[in-house]
């Protein structure tokens, strides 16, 4: 497992920049702070290093897998077979009323 | 009582103790031992009111083989009334609206929910650490890690706090806190069993299953874990069998695969000497050990360290503080609600793995990372299939080494990686495997793993179960317990 020992991989570092850590934060709707914008560019340089390693394999022509059983997604009848409680699910929420979820005003 | 499940079993249809009894043990054994931070949630109301049921029901006649039996579930399975926390801050308040299919399953094949175990968020660590509700501890060594994602529940068994416990892996999570516990666990064929109810990190990879003293304790749950679920689109339709049925099989002739690239660099040497006296107990049963070659493996832990995060980011982007969970108390509008309800309610490794994936799906790197990795994931898998040709189960170590200390491999996210090195190419191909203890390392446990062809689950319990027979490894128990 040659390819995995840690000098490899230290040697493999391509760094992030901080632009794409912020553009990144803000898609997955992460708040990134300072100096954990440090910290993330250096964890996703090392992670992304690390994938850096698959370059070393020839995938021209091969099929993606994207899962273990190839098998094409069930269909089913198109009929009500769950009855879903509201009222249960909706207690689950941090804030609602009247059946609805109540989040901050978007729309003026 | 630190007898396993078949022999509890047996003791119950024989009348010599009751559910209540076993309940009420069970429970004094976990409240005993705190230090190890196994359990997030006891439920001893419910679970003492099941063994009143159980006790009840084998009095009128019913008597199944895990009736009235208690286990653990991994806190990343929804437990209907009872918390479900994931090891979260998010859901740390969750209470599920409903049981997953594993936990209904198991219940009416009648076995009692004792509580939910303690695990590393949202199931992305190797070693239990990154729980939002504190470590677990290794019962062979209090400052070391049991090993993650399930590391409640394999140091449950362990110390024998309980006789079982329901497990996830993705990419080893049970596997590799068996072999760091010294306990017998098992990850079925991608499909085998359910995920409805199981909280999601990896869609494609994810996988339940049992983890327990012996082959013979897993089979049984098993038999009651698998099947057919119409709420689990990739369920897989094929017939369940009793997995017992082959168990004591003659091993003779048996073709044991030996991968080169398990035993290279990174094996601890004392591991691999551990290994290697183990497949001479192989040897002696009759087996023969064949070399064979899976050439990408090399190349697994990359491929993994971009799917896994990519199909988490995913997952988790469910998380909004809407519907359910945590919701951060302040926030000036919208966006700013979702921010710090996330920001707040994962913790660090969840967050890194979040911005990973992320970033591989992203417009400009979706080809050059997710692409990429889904395509070497094919060759890893077809490696797999072509080794098969040449021998019937695969054999090597779980872990490159034993159960590491407490707070050593926090630096570097990639260092913890590196644990999952043998156990993640079984999830990129969706195979079934097994780990079971096989020796001792300077008094730490040492994991056999045994991987097998797609659904080839029989033979897997069964190979494992007759090294149990010629060995007492998985008997040990940790000082103290």
């Amino acid at each position: 497992m040659v390819a995995c020992n840690e000098l490899t991989l230290r040697s493999r570092w391509r760094p992030v920049n901080k632009e794409e850590i912020e553009k990144i934060a803000h898609l997955a709707r992460l708040g990134v702070s300072e100096q954990e914008r440090d910290a993330y560019t250096e964890d996703l340089s090392r992670i992304l290093g690390l994938a850096q390693q698959m370059n070393a394999v020839v995938t021209d022509g091969v099929e993606p897998m994207t899962h273990p059983d190839e098998a094409a997604l069930r269909w089913r009848a198109d009929v009500v077979t769950l009855e879903a409680d509201r009222d249960r699910l909706m207690a689950l929420a941090p804030q609602a009323r009247h059946g609805l979820y109540l989040v901050p005003k978007v729309v003026d | 009582m630190t007898l396993t499940i078949t022999k509890l079993a047996e003791g119950l249809a024989r009348g010599q103790y009751s559910s209540g009894e076993l309940v009420d043990d069970v429970l004094r054994r976990i409240q005993a031992h705190p230090e190890l931070n196994a359990f997030i949630t006891l439920d001893e109301e419910g679970a003492r009111t099941s063994a009143k049921v159980a006790d009840a029901a084998r009095a009128g006649g019913r008597n199944e083989p895990l009736l009235g039996l208690p286990i653990a579930h991994k806190d990343i399975f929804c437990t209907a009334g009872l918390k479900t926390t994931c090891g979260s801050r998010m859901l740390a308040d969750f209470v599920a609206p409903y049981d997953a299919t594993v936990v209904r399953k198991l219940a009416a094949a009648g076995c009692i929910t004792v509580g939910k175990t303690n695990m590393d968020e949202f199931a992305m660590g190797s070693s239990n650490e990154t729980s939002f509700f504190g470590p677990v501890h290794n019962p062979w060594d209090k400052d070391r890690v049991p090993g993650g994602s399930s590391g409640g529940s394999a140091a449950a068994v362990a110390a024998r706090l309980v006789p079982a416990a329901t497990g996830t892996d993705t990419g080893g999570s049970i596997r590799q806190p068996a072999a760091l516990c010294g306990i017998t666990g098992l990850k079925p064929s991608y499909g085998r069993v359910s995920r409805y109810g199981m909280i999601a990190f990896a869609s494609s990879l994810d996988q339940a299953g049992p983890m327990a003293q012996t082959a013979e304790d897993c089979a049984l749950l098993l038999t009651a874990m698998a099947g057919f679920d119409e709420m689990d689109a990739t369920a897989l339709a094929a017939p369940v069998p009793d997995y017992r049925a082959g168990l004591g099989n003659d091993l003779k002739d048996l073709r044991i695969g030996v991968v080169k690239e398990f035993f290279g660099e990174g094996l601890e040497s004392a591991v691999a000497d551990a290994m290697h006296e183990a497949l001479r107990e192989y040897e002696r049963l009759g087996a023969r050990l064949v070399d064979v070659n899976l050439p990408n493996s090399a190349h697994a832990l990359p491929c993994y360290y971009v799917l896994a995060p990519a199909e988490a980011s995913s997952n988790l982007a469910r998380y909004d503080g809407v519907r359910y969970g945590y919701r951060a108390p302040d926030y000036s509008d919208l966006e700013d609600m979702y921010k710090q309800t996330r920001t707040q309610g994962f913790g660090a490794e969840v967050k890194r793995r979040i911005m990973v994936g992320t970033y591989v799906l992203s417009a400009g790197y979706y080809d050059a990372y997710y692409l990429k990795a889904q395509k070497l994931r094919r060759l890893i898998a077809g490696d797999f299939t072509r080794a098969f040709q040449h021998c019937d189960v695969i054999a090597g170590p779980t872990a490159p080494s034993i159960a590491f200390a407490l707070g050593m491999k926090n630096d570097d996210p990639v260092a913890m990686y590196l644990n999952d090195i043998y156990t993640i190419p079984v999830n990129l191909a969706g195979l079934p495997a097994m780990s079971l203890p096989a020796g001792f390392v300077s008094g730490a446990p040492v994991g056999l793993q045994l991987i097998g062809q797609y659904l080839d689950e029989a033979r897997l319990l069964n190979v494992a179960h007759k090294f149990q027979e010629a060995t007492d490894w998985h008997a040990r128990v940790p000082v103290g317990f």
